[in-house]
């Protein structure tokens, strides 16, 4: 087995796409590739990070390699994983783990982890219930944040009432603590991740040595929780859907609505349309603070901000109640088919031992699981939000100063970094104070223009899925955790290209054989596109697509194995899917005619014409 | 004891005088599993058919002094015992008991299937009772009583006897009884494991099955479609539909034969979702009321009711079992199970 005759490219050779040199040079330095990052094994992060990054976006990564550095190497102190060292290149994040090899530190650091894992895991219900005082806390923290502005002239409560400082001081103060914020909230995410996801997996080792032929669907079906926020969302879409029954509105509802002329129409309807709306602000607070991606990009726009997710599926269960169909979650049936599951499977195991194990083992999953499903809705919905929320009104207000030029918008803000937004922010300050014009206006402009021309053209150009020499084995338990990346993995990867073109292979998530007509959406702003039965093929969805899970015949994604948020709701709905194809979206074109496998995991391309648009 | 026992009054304990198969299809009748009615001829009718072959010239003291390496001897004798046994007059009681049972089983003229059942588990084995003989579609009482006989006659083959010398059991009590089985005309058939013959996971089921009689997927003549279903679940978690290019079927005169299969069933999948998920259901009806995995032999007739023709004890992964392979060391906790996945790929 030669790893030479099969390897990726190394990083070296990776060139920067012509004419996009000084929008890569604008990533932070120690993010760009160095001559001796050719001796590491490298992988594209399409997972997290499927498009190329705005400037301003690589927080996101940062922050967290940051918070799950910290965690594994030296908090938890995972004997055998330290942190994952990350770069950039072309807009795209590609990650590599630094393992532990040296035995005597390895035994050092189990003495280390196997105190402070069984800490958490013996005070886990309390140490979570914990956690969420301090999430709330912070999000309490991010909202009470002021938005930005500058008055012409200070008001005499500053001096009178206040510490006689001034307001252009608390753009600094207030850019600084949403900053400190969002990394914060990162090692608030990190804290029981891994632990969380390793209880996880122990369970699902457990059960696949002693059930060869299991599928992770049954083994997510015995672990999956009956309440975790995540599903909460849907839940007030459901709600709203009823309350509009209830109170006589709900003809307004429609496929081809027009949201603001709802909004508009029922508040002009009297008092049932105002209820109503008084019911919407209900759930928005804190149930819409979804995103409709996964909450890594600033422009996942959430619920909040943009309601035609949740409308999208108001029509389909208004229609749904309206003819007496139960669309409610069958919790209670759920909780008892899950116990009966756990029964069912212990019953098989041969001796005392093995039942002792699993029962410990379930036990524990079951421990961690509010956490291992819950917490998305905290980090990366809720306070992600909030928190691309808050640059968004510092990039109103440098637009409102000319920042961006004269046609700019707020969104420009997004292709500065960290770094940059906050020196333009001191720009302002100054020329707020100096009362002079500020020189942002004549150095930002060209510089949005040159990040946004380097982002659409690296959108154009593929990007290897790995770099460098395929390691011997992936020893790193947090990436075989969060990435799924095995060896076996790998060598598919490589051998990518001789497969048949009209089949698509992916994580079997939810069993069922579907046939439609795929919709290719890349974006929620698309949802209006897909009709009853339609097949969703989409780059990565997650919880929050799952009000349309009621009118899709099944789901296809890029991204995600067969734990992935979308294949867990894929199953509570029974809904076919296959996630992890890698490739969908770029393969399959829009309202080709496919069939989908949900149990076998596989994609057929049923239609040959469309496909030769790509040759 | 009754020259005749139906399968609703027997059941496994009753092995000694109904056999195995017997014993086997009572068992399922009396919990309720659908077996296509029948009825076992038992021990009892072959000793009393014995006993007057004897009074005539002995049988079971030729047997016995035979020489186990003397096969011109075992050649002759063989042919002269099958001769007698599928010559001879059987007592008026045990014919009058057969045609009874026939005429209320096949009260409209209805075929059956004659199967040898033996009474020990030493005589599953093919080299005792010589061929495990099935006869499949059989007409009439007259036939049927034919082939009672063959059976029969299948313990003085020259293996069986042979066989039985060398080992050195005695004559006395080697009996054979004969299932006779209303035959359902499949519409397709095959087997189902209640645990994976590849992996020997007992949380799985795997069922194999073809067009036709199972006969054409017991033999090995076709190969069958193959499923995965999640025994608890009854998720399908794998199929294989393969090339059934022939199925067997019912002939004329009796018996069976082969017809090629068209276009309409060669590749297309002998059994739905919905069957599979029936035979499942009964798959482990069957498991839960034995109490360990079995091998099962099963028939749609032409309707899609799900039959069972046979059920016996899975052998292969309980014979590994023995051997050992605990999934988990004695005394390792959930702790030690958490720490193996941490320390990933280097734990030696």
């Amino acid at each position: 087995m030669s790893t030479d005759a099969k390897g990726f490219p190394l990083p070296s050779s990776i060139k920067v796409v012509p004419g996009t040199e000084d929008a890569q040079a604008a990533y932070p330095y120690y993010t760009q590739f160095v001559p001796e990052d050719d001796q590491k094994f490298w992988f594209y992060n399409s997972m997290h990070f499927p498009e190329p990054m705005h400037h301003f976006d690589m927080i996101t990564a940062e922050a967290a390699y940051v918070a799950m550095g910290a965690f594994n190497t030296r908090v938890h102190v995972l004997p055998t994983a330290k942190g994952v060292d990350h770069r950039i290149i072309n807009g795209r994040v590609y990650i590599g783990g630094v393992v532990v090899t040296d035995p005597e530190e390895i035994a050092e650091r189990v003495e280390e982890f196997q105190q402070r894992a069984f800490y958490y895991y013996e005070h886990w219900e309390d140490l979570y219930a914990q956690w969420k005082d301090k999430m709330k806390a912070l999000i309490a923290e991010a909202q009470a944040l002021p938005s930005p502005s500058l008055p012409k002239y200070e008001p005499v409560e500053t001096f009178k009432e206040g510490d006689a400082v001034p307001a252009s001081h608390d753009l600094l103060k207030v850019y600084q603590q949403q900053i400190e914020g969002y990394h914060r909230m990162w090692h608030h995410h990190f804290e029981f991740l891994l632990l969380g996801y390793g209880a996880y997996m122990t369970f699902f080792e457990f059960c696949k040595k002693a059930f060869p032929e299991i599928s992770d669907q049954a083994i997510s079906r015995m672990v999956a929780g009956m309440e975790a926020e995540i599903f909460r969302p849907d839940e007030e879409v459901k709600r709203l859907a009823r309350r509009a029954v209830e109170l006589g509105v709900d003809h307004h509802f429609t496929d081809d609505m027009d949201i603001d002329q709802v909004l508009a129409d029922l508040d002009a309807v009297g008092s049932a349309g105002k209820d109503w709306l008084g019911e919407l602000e209900t759930s928005r607070d804190p149930w819409f603070n979804v995103s409709s991606g996964d909450g890594f990009y600033h422009y996942h726009r959430s619920w909040q901000d943009d309601l035609s997710l949740p409308f999208a599926a108001l029509p389909g269960y208004i229609e749904k109640i309206k003819a007496g169909t139960n669309i409610e979650r069958p919790t209670e049936q759920l909780i008892e088919e899950r116990e009966q599951l756990v029964q069912d499977y212990r019953d098989l195991l041969d001796t005392e031992e093995e039942k002792a194990a699993y029962d410990e083992l379930i036990t524990l999953a079951h421990r961690v699981f509010p956490y291992v499903e819950g917490h998305k809705f905290y980090c990366e919905h809720w306070y992600t939000n909030l928190f691309f929320n808050k640059i968004r009104e510092f990039g109103a207000l440098l637009a409102e100063h000319d920042f961006f030029g004269p046609d700019g918008r707020e969104e420009d803000v997004f292709h500065l970094t960290q770094y940059e937004l906050e020196s333009a922010i001191i720009d302002l300050m100054l020329s707020w104070g100096v009362g002079a014009e500020p020189r942002g206006p004549k150095h930002w402009p060209a510089l949005v223009e040159q990040r946004k021309a380097a982002i659409a053209e690296w959108d154009k150009h593929t990007t290897p899925p790995a770099l460098g020499n395929v390691p011997d084995a992936i020893d790193d338990p947090a990436i075989n955790m969060l990435w799924g990346i095995t060896r076996e993995n790998l060598d598919s990867w490589l051998d990518d290209g001789s497969e048949n073109d009209k089949e698509l292979k992916g994580f079997a998530a939810c069993s069922g054989v579907v046939e439609g007509t795929a919709r290719v959406v890349k974006s929620v702003s698309e949802i209006s596109r897909i009709q009853p039965g339609d097949i969703l093929v989409c780059q990565v969805t997650n919880p929050t697509w799952s009000p349309i899970f009621q009118k899709i015949g099944a789901a296809v994604s890029d991204i995600g194995g067969s734990m992935s948020h979308m294949a867990i709701v894929a199953r509570e709905y029974g809904l076919p899917a296959v996630v992890g194809t890698g490739k969908a979206t770029t393969r399959i074109k829009d309202g080709q005619r496919v069939r989908v496998d949900g149990g076998k995991g596989t994609v057929t391309i049923l239609d040959d014409e469309p496909a030769l648009e790509d040759a | 004891m009754q020259a005749v026992a139906w399968f609703k009054d027997v059941g496994i304990a009753d092995r000694p005088t109904v056999g195995g198969k017997g014993g086997s299809l009572g068992e399922l009748t009396q919990a309720g599993i659908d077996v296509p009615p029948g009825f076992v001829v038992t021990t009892a009718a072959f000793e009393q058919f014995l006993a007057k072959l004897e009074k005539i010239e002995p049988i079971r003291p030729k047997v016995e002094a035979l020489d186990p390496n003397d096969l011109g001897a075992a050649t002759k004798l063989s042919e002269q015992l099958r001769a007698r046994l599928m010559g001879e007059a059987m007592p008026a009681e045990v014919e009058d008991a057969l045609r009874t049972a026939h005429a209320e089983l096949c009260a409209d003229g209805q075929p059956v299937a004659v199967r040898s059942s033996a009474t020990t588990e030493d005589a599953e084995d093919a080299s005792f009772a010589g061929l495990q003989d099935t006869f499949l579609w059989v007409l009439d009482a007259e036939a049927m009583i034919y082939y009672v006989r063959e059976c029969w006659a299948s313990l003085y083959s020259v293996e069986s006897m042979t066989y039985r010398r060398k080992q050195d059991f005695p004559e006395e009590g080697v009996a054979m009884a004969v299932v006779c089985q209303r035959m359902v005309d499949a519409r397709c058939a095959g087997v189902m494991f209640t645990r994976s013959p590849t992996t020997g996971d007992k949380s799985v089921i795997t069922i194999e099955g073809a067009w036709g009689l199972g006969s054409a997927v017991v033999s090995g003549e076709v190969t069958p479609d193959k499923w995965v279903l999640g025994k608890i679940t009854g998720e399908i978690s794998s199929r294989e539909i393969s090339d059934k290019h022939a199925r067997q079927v019912p002939a004329e005169g009796g018996g069976i034969i082969e017809v090629e299969n068209g276009d309409d069933k060669r590749s297309v999948p002998c059994l739905t979702d919905d069957e599979l998920l029936a035979l499942r259901e009964v798959g482990r009806r069957i498991e839960k009321h034995y109490g360990k995995a079995q091998d099962i032999e099963w028939a749609l007739d032409q309707d899609g009711k799900v039959l069972l023709l046979q059920s016996r004890p899975e052998t292969v992964w309980a014979m590994k079992d023995a051997e050992a392979k605990p999934a988990v060391a004695p005394g390792t906790n959930a702790m030690s199970h958490v720490m193996g996945i941490f320390t990933g790929g280097t734990k030696k």
